[in-house]
């Protein structure tokens, strides 16, 4: 017997998902760039101010230095997470006798929030008290005070949050490479270093995508680690977009412009995922996770 | 096999592979009955999972070890010292006179406010996600109309949409609905934000269930209610647990919507009282860290008791 239309679920299954999605978060986009043209200092109605945001945006060194550290962050934290998460994921989806226990410890910074993760970093580096005080060659260096190696260690406590989640993909798709791969490529006398270039990187391919889309994403909307370590400082040395947007809107009351800034993170972020997304195929992507 | 099962990020269907193709293929550069001795020792080994040991990997692995157990050493010891201990001890070693005193301090503060928010924040969003998304992923699984699969093409674009864009209007909305200094005011903008990731999981899962099994449904007269109800819950509980894990989680570590929509110590969840201590206390570094600790607490009981889980709902995330 064929199912008939009836006997499948309506659209208004999927309705009340859909309306609610559409309120809270569709319906805010919407609005952000309405918001964008016009003065509102967070009391009353925002006023229509027609392009003024914009064409301060433009003007504003800040908003471009807050872009272009964003951007560096972007590239640092990728660098640092991208080597250490599938070395350590590949190394953890082998048959190593002490792996089960090692492991175990390698993912617990996945148990903090990240507002833990960011004050248990602002203890451990103080520059009188901290753990580092303990540690040769550590002793002194002022972590988070220092406008050039702020930037560094911001990128560290952001890596180490993320490096388990990140090994975590590594890991489970490591475990798919079939092991007669590794086989035949000994039996041709293929060393260890030549198996993994030649074998276990190209089909982690879509896995390196992956986690490349995360992280990009992830480091255009860091936000509450950098708040909560820095605030954006010492100075402005660690202020990125995001951070930039929330200082002049809930602490400048410039709700209009920080709505263009919002405008602008909300391109970059969108416009990332897509472009990596669609230069690499969505559909794989997907598939991939379904391994998971 | 066994010394895969404590990751459980697999559940077998995918990772036995190696193992039972154990069979390396013929090579047509060196035949297999033509293979020295050293090199089918060594293919010997590796089935038995003692292959040469990778150095490197091994190194960094336990650097990595070292990085990771150090902070949080650090950070228990330092919660079980006293203020003055603190400031004049070494920071790595362990604590002399360990003390609750710092733990004391926290519980009779505010901290069980912060936990019962944070607990009702993360409870509420779980019930819409839930609610919203399993109804949702059954629809677009089985309905292949243009409407439905439009829709859940919109929902997937959400899975670009940084929340961060979104806050200044949804301050917005909220203040409008006055709603704003409310626990409310945070879970909406939560479960919205938290609704794409859970749509694609469901749906995902909700696509695996056999069209017989609807089938048979229908011949017994089940309208699509009924079979939602009878056959598509049942057989959706591990999507619902990997899509309740990973929701708990976004909510239970949400920043910005509590602190742009919230103001007042009533509502103040867990991840903002963790910071709004790092003021109160100033100096009193160790009730700040004994605070961090017991944070961890409710999500380190998950992780010994459902670790499959914890961490299936962590990659769900992935979906992103």
């Amino acid at each position: 017997m064929a199912v008939t239309r009836q006997d499948r679920p309506s659209g208004w299954y999927l309705a009340p998902a859909i309306t609610f999605f559409g309120a809270f978060a569709v319906l805010p986009m919407v609005l952000v760039v309405y918001l964008s043209f016009t003065s509102w200092n967070g009391f009353g109605f925002p006023a229509l101010s027609g392009a003024e945001n914009w064409t301060r945006l433009i003007e504003d060194g800040r908003a471009w230095d807050s872009l272009w550290l964003t951007l560096l962050f972007m590239v640092l934290t990728w660098l640092v997470q991208t080597p250490i998460a599938m070395l350590i994921g590949v190394w953890a989806a082998g048959r190593q006798r002490n792996r089960a226990v090692l492991s175990s410890f390698f993912f617990l910074p996945l148990l903090l929030s990240t507002a833990a993760i960011a004050l248990l970093w602002a203890a451990v580096l103080d520059p009188n008290f901290g753990a580092t005080q303990a540690l040769p060659f550590l002793g002194g260096v002022n972590f988070l005070g220092d406008t050039e190696l702020v930037v560094y260690t911001v990128v560290w406590v952001i890596s180490w949050q993320y490096i388990p989640f990140h090994t975590l993909l590594y890991q489970a798709a490591a475990r798919q490479v079939p092991q007669s791969l590794y086989e035949a490529a000994t039996l041709d006398g293929a060393g260890r270093y030549r198996q993994f270039f030649t074998i276990t990187l190209p089909l982690l391919k879509y896995t390196v995508i992956t986690s490349t889309v995360l992280m990009l994403v992830g480091s255009v909307t860091t936000f509450d680690t950098i708040l909560i370590l820095t605030g954006g400082g010492p100075g402005t040395a660690t202020r990125i977009l995001p951070l930039h947007m929330y200082i002049t809107g809930f602490s400048g009351f410039e709700f209009g412009y920080a709505s263009a800034i919002a405008v602008l993170l909300l391109l970059l972020g969108a416009g990332l995922s897509l472009a990596v997304t669609s230069a690499t195929g969505f559909r794989k992507m997907q598939s991939q996770q379904e391994g998971m | 096999m066994s010394d895969r099962a404590p990751l459980g990020m697999d559940d077998g269907r995918t990772g036995g592979v190696g193992v039972r193709t154990a069979e390396a293929p013929p090579s047509p550069i060196a035949p297999v009955p033509e293979v020295p001795e050293r090199q089918r020792r060594r293919v010997w080994n590796r089935r038995r999972g003692h292959g040469r040991p990778n150095v490197l990997a091994g190194v960094l692995a336990t650097v990595w070890l070292a990085l990771v157990a150090v902070p949080l050493y650090f950070l228990v010891a330092a919660s079980f010292r006293t203020r003055s201990e603190y400031l004049s001890d070494n920071p790595l070693a362990p604590p002399p006179n360990p003390t609750l005193e710092n733990y004391a301090t926290v519980l009779t503060g505010d901290f069980p406010t912060y936990l019962l928010n944070t607990v009702v924040v993360t409870v509420a969003t779980v019930a819409i996600v839930v609610g919203l998304t399993l109804p949702a992923g059954y629809a677009v699984a089985r309905n292949a109309g243009r409407v439905v699969q439009r829709g859940f093409s919109l929902m997937l674009v959400g899975l670009a949409i940084p929340a961060q864009a979104a806050i200044i209007p949804v301050y917005l909305m909220i203040t409008q609905l006055h709603l704003y200094d409310t626990l409310l005011a945070v879970i909406l903008p939560t479960a919205a934000f938290a609704m794409p990731v859970a749509l694609l999981v469901m749906t995902n899962s909700l696509r695996d269930i056999p069209r017989e099994l609807y089938e048979a449904q229908t011949l017994d007269g089940a309208g699509p209610f009924q079979a939602l109800r009878h056959l598509v819950l049942p057989l959706a509980k591990p999507a619902i647990t990997t899509v309740a894990v990973f929701t708990s989680l976004t909510a239970w570590n949400g920043f910005l919507f509590p602190l742009v929509l919230t103001q007042s110590v009533e509502t103040r969840v867990l991840t903002l009282g963790l910071w709004d201590y790092q003021g109160q206390f100033g100096t009193d570094v160790p009730a700040l860290l004994a605070a961090v600790t017991l944070s961890v607490v409710p999500i380190f009981v998950l992780y010994l008791v459902g670790r499959r889980y914890l961490l299936s709902g962590l990659t769900a995330g992935a979906g992103k």
